[in-house]
């Protein structure tokens, strides 16, 4: 592989590595975007309609929050990509000052309209909100990206689930790469907007390794390793992951997309992985389930209507500084604001993780970080979920 | 608390309460309005944004209503509502009833009233009220009430009950007031009663007037029930019976032409529940209310309000974008009762309106998004559109209170009136 080739001088992005774990494959590094520079190992919160979830961009940007996600379905129907463009692209729609992140569209596609029928020319579905028919081609899909500006474009890729086997897998990863090539072709913006490639494969090893060949013959910006986290087993998804972060550029972003369990992010940092989107953790605190180094706690339950404590009592959230357990239990029944609060301490969670982990990397420390949070997760070593002990273990990772 | 009155114009008593607090270390300036809560939390509000807003209210409300069915807790919790909910340092009036979920009719007896919170109804003798009151720990209460004369044709008979349920009431709450450690700072607020009697009205003031209370709550007015004509004239004579160093807080008013007519009868306090309804409807507070500083251009300058403000409701808005689910049902929340004080930003013309809600309004909402933005969220049906919006005209309501101050001490009332009533 060539590694003259990956250090891309035109790409709005630069990664600088600035600590690797000598005995894992984690790394921490410095994303430089167009808006703001993203420390990594990240996770990246997903504001699906141009907005995260009753937060406001002022008290995400207080979250310490370098980037997050738009979903490029959702805002390509409403309110289209002209009205967006017409405020300078979604940062502007949102008043978004910092980075984000578009997806292209395809997934949500597939996975959220009936009807959605793949070509070679791309993804025909009919639109839920007037019933029209739309083709989404991977022009279409990097013209809208252009519109919402995004700091980070996904290309189109042909999405199989996880759990499909057979020629499907085969004829997707290879369409996904000759969809990659006309994405880069279409992208009207490469000087202010990052492409990154979607490895595909499926589960099969040697796809997955003959897409990661020739994606990676593409000078594009990024890579993320996509049609994972589908509801295959654990133990090939780690594999698949293990996989593509062997055969991927160091000198590229990884983004590992899907991915939000804190087991399974701390898993997929030490396989390589920089960047993870999951919409859990904000989707979770709707329903009342607040996130803890020890698991999750429903707060709507019956155990928390006469608990005063914080969510988490080390968490130095604006929830947990103010308040208990109970409050929001109570609060749950009246107010929206409960889910709020809820949202807000997850988000935190998620984000103090990464920050912890990364300062674990860079401190040298990782491996032993890592048996800390799994014994804080997992009080009883019997718990460990075998596929994490075992993907630790392949990269020299070994838990007490 | 000591209330400090300025001057009277027209009626409009106009001062300040002071010596508010645990410590007298709060004061609120009258007419004006208290903030408005459910479950002790400003409606879609962490304590982040809801501190965006400047200059808030130094008295919050909260109800029994929302709080009864957490007795226990606040029983075993020990410290007050306050610290409960995680409020800031404020003053807490606690109301008997949550204004913007009016209850069913039926439920009270003559020692009993009840409340609806999200578990259903609660009944409450005075015994119950006062233990859930020494929990709550709130600096001031509305006493017990049977405020159930609102129902059209209401008999007199029933009214005059009502009238003598509730000093009753008072009576024995005071009786347990007085015996409580817990309450030893609280102010007790005795509820005015009589429908839309004159003299079950004038007598209910006189009644509860003999007895020691910091300030009276005039019950039993709520808009849907009684017209502004009736209830100007009733106010009026009520007001007249109560003693000028006393404040009185009107219960279920809140549109803004209501807000100034009840200025004029004598009433000091208000609730805010009503941005709190327009904000549940999807609707955004846009009447104006800035007077220039010049009386001889008064009416003709333009006002800083854009000029598609004061719009007519448009009945062909679209209805089934309900912004949030209304916890409780709540008719005042549903876009027919949309009043002339309000833009309804469900409607497709905001679409690409990439104005401030309000021209030259500071909220969080305005100084940062746009019509074309909160449409988006309300027809997708985001949770942040109740943020916005609740910033938004909680903001505009406490900018039209405090221009109702300015008015009056410039002597600018009427002016004040023509812009609003527009
Ligand atoms: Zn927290
Ligand atoms: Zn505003």
């Amino acid at each position: 592989m060539s590694t003259k080739k990956a250090v891309c001088s035109v790409a709005p992005l630069a990664l600088r590595i600035v600590a690797e774990c000598p005995v894992s494959k984690a790394r921490a590094c410095d994303l430089r975007l167009p808006h703001c520079t993203v420390n990594t190992p990240v996770f990246m919160p997903v504001g699906t309609q141009g907005t995260m979830k009753g937060i406001t961009v002022d008290q995400l940007e207080d979250l310490g929050c370098q980037i997050c996600l738009g979903n490029t379905y959702h805002l390509g129907m409403r309110p289209g990509p002209e009205l967006i463009e017409k405020v300078n692209g979604l940062h502007g729609f949102m008043n978004w000052k910092r980075n984000l992140l578009t997806d292209s569209g395809g997934f949500q596609m597939v996975s959220l309209v009936e009807l959605s029928e793949v070509s070679e020319e791309g993804v025909r579905f009919r639109s839920p909100y007037d019933g029209k028919e739309i083709l989404l081609t991977p022009e279409q899909s990097i013209a809208i990206q252009n519109s919402l500006g995004s700091d980070i474009m996904m290309q189109l890729d042909d999405v199989v689930s996880s759990t499909v086997t057979g020629p499907r897998v085969e004829e997707a990863m290879k369409r996904s790469i000759r969809w990659l090539d006309r994405c880069i072709a279409a992208n009207k913006n490469p000087d202010r907007q990052n492409l990154f490639a979607i490895i595909q494969g499926g589960l099969n090893a040697e796809l997955r390794k003959a897409c990661l060949d020739e994606m990676t013959k593409r000078d594009v910006p990024g890579f993320a390793i996509g049609g994972l986290s589908g509801g295959e087993e654990k133990d090939d998804f780690w594999k698949m992951v293990t996989l593509s972060t062997d055969h991927l550029p160091r000198e590229k972003p990884r983004y590992l997309m899907g991915v939000g369990y804190a087991v399974d992010l701390v898993v997929c940092v030490a396989l390589g992985c920089d960047m993870f989107d999951c919409v859990f953790p904000t989707r979770t605190a709707r329903f009342g389930s607040a996130l803890v180094p020890w698991g999750s706690l429903q707060i709507k339950q019956k155990q928390f209507a006469k608990d005063f404590q914080p969510i988490d009592p080390d968490c130095q959230c604006a929830t947990c500084r103010r308040h208990s357990r109970t409050y929001l239990h109570a609060l749950f029944k009246t107010d929206t604001a409960a889910m709020h609060h809820i949202t807000i301490h997850n988000i935190a969670y998620q984000l103090t993780l990464m920050r912890s982990v990364r300062q674990s990397i860079i401190e040298q420390r990782f491996p032993e970080f890592v048996r800390q949070f799994m014994r804080r997760m997992f009080p009883l070593r019997e718990q460990y979920p075998a596929w994490a002990v075992e993907a630790l273990a392949s990269v020299n990772i070994t838990l007490d | 608390m000591k209330l400090e009155l300025s001057r009277i114009v027209q009626g409009c008593r106009l001062g300040v309460l002071t010596g508010l607090g645990k410590t007298g270390q709060h004061s609120l300036e009258i007419p004006g309005c208290l903030l408005y809560t459910r479950c002790a939390t400003v409606p879609h509000l962490t304590q982040d944004t809801l501190h965006t807003l400047n200059s808030l209210p130094s008295v919050t409300q909260i109800a029994v209503d929302t709080l009864a069915e957490h007795h226990e807790v606040l029983a075993e919790f020990k410290e007050g509502v306050r610290k409960f909910a995680g409020l800031h340092d404020t003053v807490l009036y606690c109301s008997l009833h949550d204004p913007a979920t009016p209850c069913p009719p039926g439920h009270i007896t003559n020692k009993t009233v009840s409340v609806w919170g999200s578990g259903g109804r609660i009944e409450l003798t005075a015994q119950r009220f006062m233990a859930l009151q020494t929990v709550l720990r709130p600096d001031w209460y509305q006493c017990m009430a049977d405020g159930e004369t609102w129902p059209t044709n209401t008999s007199r008979k029933r009214v005059r009950k009502a009238v003598d349920r509730t000093l009753a009431h008072l009576d024995e709450c005071l009786l347990l007031h007085h015996k409580s450690p817990e309450l030893k700072e609280a102010e007790v607020f005795g509820a005015i009663e009589g429908g839309d009697i004159l003299e079950e009205r004038v007598r209910s003031a006189r009644e509860t007037a003999k007895r020691p209370v910091g300030g009276f709550v005039l019950d039993g007015f709520r808009s849907d029930a009684m017209d502004q004509e009736v209830r100007g004239q009733l106010i009026a004579a009520v007001t007249a019976e109560l003693p000028a160093e006393k404040p009185r807080l009107l219960q279920g008013v809140g549109r803004p032409d209501e807000v100034i007519s009840c200025v004029e009868a004598g009433v000091d306090l208000f609730e805010s529940f009503f941005p709190y309804q327009v904000t549940e409807r999807g609707c955004a507070l846009c009447f104006s209310f800035t007077i220039s500083p010049d009386p001889e251009a008064a009416g003709t300058r333009r006002s800083k309000v854009l000029e598609s403000n004061g719009e007519k409701p448009d009945a062909d808005a679209d209805a089934d974008a309900a912004a949030i689910e209304v916890p409780g049902e709540s008719g005042a929340t549903s876009p027919e009762n949309m009043t002339r004080f309000e833009m309804d930003l469900k409607d497709k013309k905001y679409r690409e309106d990439f104005r401030p809600l309000v021209d030259g309004c500071t909220c969080y909402c305005c100084k940062n998004h746009n019509r074309a933005y909160v449409h988006h969220l309300l027809v997708t049906n985001e949770l942040l559109a109740g943020v916005l919006l609740m910033l938004h005209n909680t903001a505009h309501y406490l900018g039209f209170f405090s221009a109702l101050r300015g008015a009056l001490v410039s002597d600018r009332l009427q002016d004040f009136k023509k812009r609003v009533l527009q």
